[in-house]
């Protein structure tokens, strides 16, 4: 399988369905495993490090996911590969850019990967659209459970299951949930939701770019407590608690924006639009900012019925040239990714400078958005 | 107004600390600040907050991690001050071989959870899983008789009596 058959659409947990959807993007959820019997990555020699691969990738390869999967070397793919798998959630950064001999099995529907030899000997994830952590857990415990009958885990009795880094101990599960706050931004309520999170033990980083600043209006939200809460409480509550009252926090201000305040939202949303169809040059961070805009028009519009002057920029040459397809979140969705700097180059199938990246960036944008609406 | 520290920067962070009816003023900078432990940098890596742990322990758990200082893992060679360095253990013995000065750090980062509490590999004897309920629930009394919820507390205590036995 080559990347190319992957990157010119959007993956199934980023089309914009699931529950609570106008809200949460995806959920994902990671487990933290070692293989007992050898050291943590720290103390292994590249040697050791190939039979720790070695091991876990037959396993892997050899479950029965129901989903094609397939295999990458890590430590041998370009650059440019590396940075296409990061950008779509398939692997982490460290393991992109880490050191010594490490590999993904990635599914084909991009729902699952096993990460080997990241931090951890082996680092199971399942993504799925909208709020879905139950389901998340269901599916990441009978593969942990099909590896398990094959290979034996460090584990231990008090501590439970053994990381090299003391913050994963115990279930060693990684519960984060992406999620589009907009209006919370707009309504300059986004510094209630950082507190409540770090005044719950919660981590908040961001979605898209670089580091941990939030573009877009994209945050991600994970558990930092991974010993003494059993996987399906801690599962429970975020699904049950502590998510839906962010969801509902994020509806009352999009409630607020559109009863009081929907000049600024109208001038936030048409901006928007203007800029994307006319742009001939622009940033990924401008695209973000300005397409998580449109994001909430369109998710204002088809959750709430909203139809205000701006609302109605999206949609107007629609009506007026009664253009087969209204824009859809999954169509915004695809702009997020297809327009991100290493998705550009793997689709257009060669390296690109920042200024070119920019230019071929506002020419998708523009097209898509013209034949859209 | 100077740095009542450094007296070299501009004391941008201003503390009123009252004790014993004394009133204290302190006038800092952010840099001797956040030296002195006072405010908090925005954005903190997890090997950052990791060594900061470890820096910031008290007494009690400096002590715990002095005492193991030159223990090396028979396993994988690793010390305390590698530990220190990386944020990362060298091999799962290591829990066992420091487990003394590691606790007090689990302890932080998993609010004063020290117990696991969850999934048992379904290959493990049935005597671990056994165990690790056992565990669990002695944590979750030592929490509950804590906060003085006695109703829990006796229930746990009726149920661990009845794993035990």
């Amino acid at each position: 399988m080559k990347l190319t058959d992957i990157s010119n659409d959007v993956n199934e947990w980023f089309n914009g369905t699931g529950p609570l959807a106008d809200v949460v993007i995806s959920s994902r959820i990671r487990l933290a495993r070692n293989l007992a019997g050898h050291k943590f990555l720290t103390r292994c020699s590249d040697e050791e490090k190939t039979q720790i691969l070695e091991k876990l990738r037959q396993v892997v390869m050899a479950l029965d996911l129901g989903d094609k999967i397939f295999y990458m070397s890590v430590d041998k793919a370009p650059v440019l590969d590396r940075n296409f798998l990061v950008e779509r959630h398939l692997i982490s950064r460290n393991h992109a850019f880490g050191k010594g001999p490490r590999g993904a099995v990635i599914a084909k529907s991009q729902c699952f990967t096993a990460m080997i030899n990241e931090e951890d000997h082996l680092r199971l994830q399942v993504l799925k659209a909208g709020l879905q952590l139950s389901a998340c857990y269901e599916q990441i415990n009978k593969i942990d459970d099909m590896i398990e009958k094959k290979l034996k885990f460090a584990f231990s009795p008090k501590f439970g299951y053994l990381t090299a880094c003391p913050t994963n101990l115990g279930t060693g599960i990684r519960i984060s949930v992406m999620l589009h706050l907009p209006a919370l931004k707009m309504t300059g309520q986004i510094e209630k939701f950082l507190n409540a999170a770090k005044d719950l033990d919660l981590a908040v980083r961001g979605l898209f770019g670089e580091g941990t600043e939030a573009t877009g209006d994209f945050y991600q939200l994970s558990n930092q407590v991974t010993l003494g809460i059993s996987e399906i409480e801690m599962v429970e509550r975020f699904e049950k608690e502590i998510i839906p009252e962010i969801a509902q926090f994020e509806q009352a201000a999009r409630k607020k924006l559109l009863l009081s305040q929907s000049s600024l939202l109208d001038d936030k949303i048409s901006r928007a639009m203007a800029l994307l169809k006319s742009a001939h040059l622009i940033s990924s961070q401008e695209a973000l900012l300005l397409l998580s805009h449109l994001r909430l028009g369109i998710n204002m519009h088809e959750h709430m019925g909203a139809l205000t002057p701006g609302i109605e920029s999206i949609y107007a040459l629609a009506a007026g040239e009664g253009s087969s397809e209204k824009l859809s979140i999954r169509t915004i969705n695809r702009l997020f990714l297809l327009t991100l700097p290493a998705h550009l180059q793997v689709n257009s199938g060669k390296i690109l400078d920042p200024a070119d990246r920019d230019a071929l960036r506002a020419k998708i944008i523009r097209s898509t958005l013209s034949s859209n609406s | 107004m100077l740095c009542q520290i450094c007296k070299e920067h501009e004391a941008t962070i201003h503390l009123t600390e009252i004790s014993d009816g004394k009133r204290v003023e302190m006038h800092l900078c952010q840099g001797c600040a956040v030296e002195q432990g006072i405010a908090a940098k925005s954005q903190m890596s997890l090997n950052e907050l990791l060594s900061n742990l470890l820096a910031s322990a008290p007494a009690d758990d400096e002590i715990a991690i002095d005492s193991q200082k030159d223990v090396v893992c028979p396993c994988c060679g690793y010390t305390l001050e590698q530990f220190r360095k990386e944020s990362l253990l060298g091999c799962p013995n290591d829990y066992e071989v420091f487990e003394k000065a590691l606790t007090p750090l689990i302890e932080k980062a998993h609010q004063s959870s020290t117990t696991h509490c969850g999934k048992v590999p379904v290959s493990a004897p049935a005597d671990t899983k056994r165990q690790t309920e056992l565990l669990a629930m002695k944590q979750k009394l030592e929490t509950s008789i804590k906060a003085e919820d006695y109703e829990t507390a006796a229930h746990l205590r009726d149920k661990i009596n009845k794993l035990e036995n």
